[in-house]
C-alpha cells in the first residue's frame, strides 16, 4: 500500500519573484505544488520548517528550531556559528490559518522588519507571497543591500586576515 | 590588527549604504526610470529627452542631474548640446543584491516544494488506505 512512485518527473518548478516595492519594502512570490493548509503547516510546524528555510548556499546548519505559530507566539532559529552560535527569532503578529500569517524579526532590535506571508490556493496548488517591511529605509539596504553585498568581502577578508597572521608570524 | 579591519570594514559597509541610498532614490521616480531605459537604446541629449517625456528643459536638467549624482547617467558637452549616457555598470550593482535576495528564497522555494509534495502524496495515500 506505500507505493510512493519514486521515478515521477519532477513537475514544472514554477518562477520566484522579487521586487522592490518601496524605500522598505521587498515582495517575493511563487507558486507553490500544493494545497494552501499544507503549504501553511509547512511553514508554522518546526519540524517542517527545519526542513526547508535554510538555504544550503547559506552554509549554516541549524541547531535548533522552536516554533509556537500564535499570535504572541515566539520563535527561534539558532545556527551554527564561529565563534558562537547566533539566532533569528521573533514574534508572530497575524496567524490566520492557511491564508495569512506574520512575524516581527527582532534579532536585529530597532531595525528588525515585519514579514507577512500570504498564501492563495488556485487549483490545488497555492501563491506565496512574501511581504517584508523594514523600519526604515536604512535598515532594508543594511539588511538587504550593503549586508548582503558584503558577503563576498567578508571571504575576502579571512583570506587577508590569514595572509596578514602569516606575515606578521615572521 | 582586528581592530584596524573592523575601521577598514565599517567604512565600506558604510560607502556601499551610501551608494546604494544614492542609487535607489535615483530609480524611486518613474520619469528618470523612462530616462534611463531611453537611454539604454540609444545616447541622448537633454532636449530630447525633455521632448519624450514631455517636460520643461529645466526639469529634465534636474533628473539628470539626480541620476548623474548617482553615478547612473553620465553627460557630456559637445557643442551647445549636453549629450546623455547611461553610466558605467552601475546598475547591474543595484539589481545584484536583490537577484541575490531572489536566489536565496529560489533556493528555498524549491526545498518547500519538496516537503509539500511529499506531505500531500502521504495524506492521498491515507485517504486511499482509509477508504479500503
Amino acid at each position: 500500500m506505500n507505493a510512493r512512485i519514486e521515478s515521477k518527473p519532477d513537475p514544472v518548478k514554477n518562477r520566484t519573484t522579487v521586487e522592490r516595492k518601496s524605500d522598505r519594502e521587498v515582495v517575493v512570490t511563487r507558486t507553490i505544488n500544493g494545497p494552501a493548509r499544507i503549504v501553511f503547516e509547512a511553514f508554522t510546524k518546526a519540524e517542517l520548517l527545519k526542513r526547508w528555510w535554510v538555504p544550503k548556499s547559506m552554509g549554516m546548519t541549524l541547531l535548533s528550531c522552536e516554533v509556537d505559530a500564535r499570535v504572541g507566539g515566539k520563535y527561534r532559529l539558532v545556527f551554527d556559528h564561529d565563534p558562537e552560535p547566533f539566532a533569528f527569532f521573533g514574534t508572530y503578529v497575524e496567524v490566520k490559518p492557511y491564508s495569512r500569517l506574520a512575524w516581527t524579526n527582532e534579532e536585529s532590535g530597532e531595525a528588525g522588519s515585519v514579514t507577512t506571508v500570504t498564501f492563495e490556493e488556485k487549483g490545488g496548488k497555492t501563491l506565496v507571497v512574501v511581504h517584508d517591511r523594514y523600519p526604515s529605509k536604512e535598515a532594508l539596504d543594511a539588511a538587504g543591500g550593503a549586508a548582503d553585498a558584503m558577503g563576498e568581502t567578508f571571504d575576502q577578508l579571512d583570506e587577508l586576515l590569514v595572509a596578514l597572521g602569516e606575515s606578521s608570524g615572521q | 590588527m582586528r581592530e584596524r579591519l573592523r575601521y577598514i570594514l565599517n567604512h565600506m559597509v558604510q560607502y556601499m549604504r551610501t551608494r546604494l541610498d544614492t542609487s535607489f532614490a535615483a530609480l524611486s521616480d518613474a520619469t528618470r526610470r523612462g530616462v534611463l531605459e531611453q537611454l539604454g537604446r540609444a545616447d541622448a541629449s537633454i532636449t530630447d529627452l525633455a521632448g519624450t517625456f514631455h517636460m520643461t528643459l529645466t526639469g529634465m536638467k534636474k533628473h539628470v542631474g539626480v541620476l548623474e549624482q548617482a553615478g547612473l547617467v553620465t553627460t557630456k558637452k559637445v557643442g551647445r548640446v549636453r549629450r546623455c549616457q547611461l553610466g558605467p555598470r552601475r546598475l547591474e550593482e543595484e539589481t545584484g543584491w536583490l537577484e541575490r535576495y531572489r536566489q536565496r528564497w529560489d533556493e528555498r522555494f524549491d526545498e518547500l516544494d519538496k516537503v509539500v509534495e511529499e506531505l500531500t502524496r502521504k495524506e492521498k495515500s491515507d485517504e486511499r488506505k482509509n477508504r479500503k
